[in-house]
């Protein structure tokens, strides 16, 4: 009975400590995001509140949080509450099977990618009832728009998935990212680069899931649901303090979710990207934290640079284009690990 | 079946404390923000009018078609994935009866294509 007790209380640390500092990560990827955004049009962005304004995002926590909740008359008001924290708990609970080094994910679950991919499948929700339960026509459309977005670009995150489970042959994160410690830099006669990791054999998967996870997450250049100029805010336009704050959060842990994805299924996850003595002494957290950086680095530019999508260009893209590419990979991968037997 | 419990219940403590992180930042608001409705704050918003008519209203058929789609090709991934797991034990015959499986949806999607499905205008 002790001992139970002693393991339900370490893994209730272990959830805690993964949440909070997942939550820190999150406030200065905001402040990052902001920063980047800023520096590329010759902006400073925030740097009023602490050190180069390092403590923004906890200023503006505080600020959520002191706000008038307001919930219109003509809302569905229990589902008007409901949606948002749908949606940031169902984000948050995706992190309990990452792996961010060797065996420190929460819950390592030999379905592991299953259960992310059945999560985030499930985060759509939120949206709709948030767009829904708001009775505003800018929020119904956002949240039609969001929907259908969503699940346009899962299906082709999923046959993205398929490539790299063909290779890995297993549903477990860490066996996946065991699996890329061998590969095309071995064969070439660099064993344990990052010649090995899964961004080289599947190269295309690697950009058709970078650029499907931008519209996942609802990301400019994707950021259709929301589109300021057109939807004011999207299904969030009704929302303000604290249920507000909730979405945005759902949001940024979505797009956590998809930068540590990236560095699992293609950049290596732990692994150090040569493996020599000075570079593999470094713990494997902190490599997994500067190719989940990079990651996000490369979102953030991509929010600076490009021009929003129409909704026609949108969804051509994630059926016309997408769709077929990936669904013929599959099959080409497939057929290729049989021919030359290299089926794991 | 223990170890199955073994496996989930970190989970299922972990969505626990995500909830309960999650409720109590909605709560703060709710608890400290002072509350002042009106009925101007409290109508919807229309960019400053009086709403036209109810938002529950008649939406694009398009919407529903992609959801269809989406239910299609989503189940065909969840078929791939046992699929690939086994990709070696199931050897050529898997191969070749799944790839006859993608052709067949390939026809309906190709179908679905020219049939202007997937325009959007």
């Amino acid at each position: 009975m002790v001992e139970l007790l002693i393991t339900l209380a370490l893994i209730a640390l272990h959830s805690v400590a993964i949440l909070v500092a997942l939550l820190i990560i999150i406030a200065y990827l905001i402040y990052a995001d902001r920063k980047i955004w800023a520096a590329v049009q010759l902006r400073r962005g925030p740097n009023v509140v602490g050190a180069f304004g390092l403590l923004q995002s906890f200023a503006d926590m505080v600020k959520f949080a002191t706000k008038e909740v307001v919930i219109p008359d003509g809302a569905n008001k229990g589902i008007f509450i409901i949606a948002p924290l749908v949606s940031s708990i169902l984000a948050l609970s995706t992190w309990a099977v990452i792996p961010v080094s060797a065996g420190w994910a929460v819950a390592n679950l030999n379905v592991g990618i299953l259960f992310i991919f059945a999560i985030a499948s499930l985060e759509v929700y939120g949206v709709i009832m948030g767009g829904w339960a708001s009775n505003s026509k800018y929020a119904f459309l956002g949240a039609l728009r969001s929907a259908a977005q969503m699940v346009s670009y899962e299906v082709s995150i999923g046959f993205v998935i398929i490539t790299v489970l063909l290779c890995a042959g297993s549903l477990n994160l860490s066996e996946i990212v065991m699996s890329q410690s061998t590969g095309f830099g071995t064969m070439m006669g660099m064993p344990g680069s990052f010649l090995d990791w899964y961004w080289l054999p599947l190269f295309p998967m690697f950009i058709i899931f970078f650029i499907s996870a931008l519209a996942e997450t609802n990301r400019p250049p994707f950021d259709l649901p929301e589109a300021e100029s057109e939807l004011v805010a999207g299904f969030m336009v009704e929302y303000s303090s604290t249920p507000y704050l909730l979405f945005m959060l759902g949001e940024y842990v979505a797009i956590t979710l998809m930068c540590a994805m990236t560095t699992i299924l293609f950049l290596g996850g732990w692994l150090p990207p040569v493996d020599v003595a000075p570079l593999n002494w470094i713990p494997g957290v902190i490599w997994f934290l500067i190719k989940f950086c990079a990651v996000f680095f490369m979102f953030a530019m991509v929010k600076a640079f490009v021009p929003r999508y129409r909704y026609d260009q949108l969804m051509r893209l994630g059926w016309k284009v997408f769709l077929p590419i990936s669904l013929f990979w599959v099959a080409l991968t497939a057929g290729v690990l049989l021919y030359f037997g290299w089926a794991p | 079946m223990h170890n199955l419990v073994g496996d989930y219940l970190p989970v299922i403590i972990f969505v626990a404390i995500a909830a309960a992180i999650a409720v109590a930042l909605m709560a703060s608001a709710l608890i400290i923000a002072v509350r002042k409705p009106d009925p101007e704050k409290n109508s919807t918003y229309e960019c400053g009018f009086n709403a036209f008519d109810d938002s529950r209203m008649r939406f694009d058929i398009r919407f529903y078609l992609v959801a269809i789609l989406f239910i299609i090709f989503d189940l065909e991934v969840a078929f791939l994935f046992p699929w690939a797991v086994a990709f070696k034990e199931v050897g050529m015959f898997g191969f070749v009866s799944m790839m006859i499986f993608l052709g067949v949806l390939t026809i309906g999607f190709i179908y679905e294509w020219r049939k202007g499905a997937l325009e959007w205008d």
